[in-house]
């Protein structure tokens, strides 16, 4: 039968082939089956209160919103009560935080830190430059608005943004997240 | 020759004016002698500000002499300008020691954009004149290194242009 | 040893804006190092062709976010001398207040950013603290944090507002003591030394050739400010002493911006003594005249210019901006040949990169 072929045939297969076998097997049991979504019916809440309280933004500074960015994570303002910390590898990283205009040389780089990003992970247009292209939107070498090619979650206006309106940016994010409860192991709306 | 070494200490506004004339009128005197018909309209605009007009021809020449000669040895700006039916270099160039800065505009017809570049003589014209081949199409002959600097590499116009206009485009 | 081209950039913690900095490497030796600009590029010499003197000012202040009202100020000054204009005293005496109190934020937010990238997470903390209350006086002037549009043409937008000659030199007061903990805090530091002493050396000719100015200039052994060169404003009428230092390395433009913060202290001090009554503002006309105009101020950063051509109408011909970080960053190869790779973020940070001007 198929199984047995492949219970016998595990001991000589290559690591690739071996990982691919386990993916399959692992998301029958697991990500479709019953144990998943019960063990997802367990643990989304802990799941969540972790995302939650541990939201790690990359390292990138564009334009003037960056300074604001820099003077929330000062001891005036403090990001950190709220679990941000700042990583600089996007490997490391759930938020990416654009604030600034993003021009048309820096489009494709900008993208490639998107997708070195591990899911899950969310956008923050900060500041009016990220939004739409701000002051700058009749300009040749600005794109109009950074969700023409990254999908954004939450829109902070201003320009600059100030320090308490980005905790409140924060603070939205962290009720998306709470709303969206999706499960970790099912990937399916618990 | 008035180099950097022997400068005067910085002094107030009011003392300048003694100081630094005679500099100003020396150069307005001599430098029509020393480059010949390629520099026209010398003239002093202000306390501390020469103006004058040379050909592309002589830039060369006229940079080597202001820094070898008169102590200019710092170069602040080179700006390109559109005007229409011809390009415009304008350098500005400054002697700290003898507090005058100097504005030289340079001429380029449209049908021939090549310019000897100043790189030789100043260093600092370096990323100025790959600005202005950037935004302008300006060619500098002698440059070590001109390519694009502010625009991505495979972009075509030249934004700064007159006839290159602002669109409201994706 | 295998020699390779690494990029640092333009996502990197050391950056502060954005830029590439290409450096070949023989192991962990440099040698060679090619930065790479125009990923902030806005063309905001281009929208400045298409919008009226007033809509420009705004605009002018987006040039360089770490210092901005330096530009604001630099482009009113080059308007008003197109113009003709004469403005009022009293309206020169809060222009340069206003400067030097943007000069302290401008040089506490390097020495933040400086500190952090070198470990020294205290002197982040503190330096931050300690701009907060500039930020908080520069509110109180113009309504904003961080971008004032607080010069327009002709004078400054409003007068001071009540009681703020006792918060400024409370708030003097108080810095001039905290000054003394921040630099015991890093010369007592070894580490920092380590990593600034002797560090990016760029000789006092080199650097003159390289059309290097600012702090950068100051720490190689040239006593050269714009200030006193050639004074704008009220700056022939204030008593002040240029900060100069001999040796040429990442220590020296240390020591450089320190003392000028120090020396900012007091120019405010004599602004608030010295400065008359009258009016803030005059009304300008609406269009400029044919001709051109420079300015030339000293940017906290190094000197700063513009270069305006009017031709009658409402809107500027050509405006020319010189960015001192423009050439500052071309300079970057000599500073760095013969170091390692963990030296770049200290010499790089000793220039102060704004990328906002230097890209426009």
């Amino acid at each position: 039968m198929d199984m047995s072929k492949q219970i016998g045939t595990v001991m000589l297969m290559k690591s690739k082939d071996f990982l691919a076998w386990f993916d399959d097997w692992f998301g029958r049991i697991m990500k479709k089956g019953v144990i998943g979504r019960g063990l997802d019916v367990l643990l989304t809440d802990f799941w969540t209160w972790a995302r939650v309280n541990s939201i790690y933004p990359l390292h990138f500074g564009i334009m003037c919103c960056a300074l604001e960015m820099g003077a929330a994570s000062a001891s005036r303002f403090d990001a950190q009560r709220l679990g941000v910390i700042y990583r600089s590898t996007p490997r490391q990283c759930d938020l990416l935080l654009v604030n600034g205009p993003v021009s048309k040389k820096l489009r494709p780089d900008l993208r490639r830190l998107y997708d070195q990003m591990a899911e899950p992970k969310w956008v923050i247009a900060m500041g009016e430059c990220a939004i739409s292209g701000g002051p700058f939107w009749q300009s040749y070498s600005i794109v109009q608005g950074v969700d023409k090619f990254i999908p954004v979650d939450v829109y902070i206006p201003g320009c600059p943004v100030r320090p308490e309106a980005m905790l409140e940016g924060f603070m939205k994010l962290q009720d998306k997240i709470r709303a969206t409860k999706k499960g970790v192991l099912t990937e399916e709306r618990v | 020759m008035e180099s950097s070494s022997n400068r005067v200490e910085p002094v107030g506004k009011k003392e300048l004016s003694q100081l630094v004339s005679g500099f100003e009128r020396k150069l307005e005197r001599e430098l029509p002698l020393s480059i010949g018909p390629d520099l026209t309209e010398i003239a002093v605009k202000r306390e501390g500000l020469v103006s004058a007009r040379c050909n592309k021809e002589s830039i060369l020449k006229l940079a080597r002499l202001l820094r070898d000669k008169y102590g200019f040895e710092h170069l602040s700006l080179i700006s390109a300008v559109d005007w229409r039916d011809r390009f415009e270099l304008v350098y500005h160039v400054r002697s700290y020691a003898n507090y005058c800065m100097m504005e030289i505009k340079v001429p380029v017809p449209k049908d021939d954009l090549e310019v000897y570049s100043v790189t030789s003589i100043w260093k600092g014209a370096n990323w100025h004149e790959r600005e202005a081949y950037d935004m302008m199409g300006i060619v500098f002959k002698g440059h070590p290194d001109l390519r694009r600097i502010l625009l991505p590499e495979d972009v075509k116009y030249f934004p700064l242009r007159k006839d290159f206009q602002l669109t409201e485009e994706d | 040893m295998a020699e390779m081209w690494i990029n640092m950039g333009p996502q990197h913690p050391m950056t502060h804006g954005l830029w590439n900095l290409r450096i070949k490497v023989d192991g962990e030796v440099i040698t060679d190092a090619m930065p790479e600009i125009g990923y902030l590029h806005r063309g905001m010499e281009k929208i400045f062709e298409n919008k009226t003197y007033v809509q420009i000012g705004p605009l002018t202040d987006r040039l360089c976010y770490g210092s901005s009202f330096t530009w604001n100020h630099l482009y009113c000054m080059t308007v008003e001398k197109l113009m003709g204009l004469e403005i009022p005293e009293r309206a020169k005496w809060i222009r340069v207040m206003a400067i030097e109190l943007q000069r302290i934020a401008s040089h506490l937010m390097w020495l933040a950013a400086y500190a952090a990238d070198l470990g020294l997470l205290t002197g982040f903390v503190w330096a931050m603290r300690d701009r907060e209350i500039f930020l908080d006086l520069l509110q109180a002037l113009s309504g904003s944090r961080l971008t004032y549009n607080y010069a327009r043409i002709g004078g400054v937008a409003a007068d001071l507002p009540p009681d703020f000659e006792r918060d400024c030199l409370r708030a003097v007061d108080y810095f001039e003591r905290k000054l003394k903990e921040h630099e015991n805090l890093y010369n007592g530091s070894k580490i920092f030394k380590m990593r600034t002493v002797g560090i990016g050396i760029l000789k006092r000719e080199e650097a003159i050739n390289l059309g290097v100015t600012g702090p950068t200039l100051r720490g190689s052994n040239a006593k050269i400010d714009i200030r006193k060169d050639q004074p704008y404003e009220v700056y022939d009428e204030i008593d002040f002493e240029v900060a100069c230092h001999t040796d040429c390395d990442c220590w020296a433009r240390y020591i450089v911006r320190m003392t000028e913060m120090k020396e900012s202290c007091k120019i405010i001090r004599q602004t608030l003594q010295k400065m008359p009554k009258g009016p803030v503002r005059v009304k300008t006309p609406m269009l400029a005249p044919s001709g051109d105009a420079i300015g030339v101020v000293e940017d906290p950063r190094g000197e700063g210019m513009m270069y305006l051509i009017g031709d009658g109408t409402d809107r500027p011909y050509r405006l020319k901006v010189r960015s001192p970080l423009f050439v500052t960053l071309s300079a970057a190869k000599p500073m760095l040949l013969g170091y390692k790779v963990a030296d770049v973020v200290a010499i790089m940070g000793s220039i102060d990169v704004c990328m906002g001007e230097t890209d426009r």
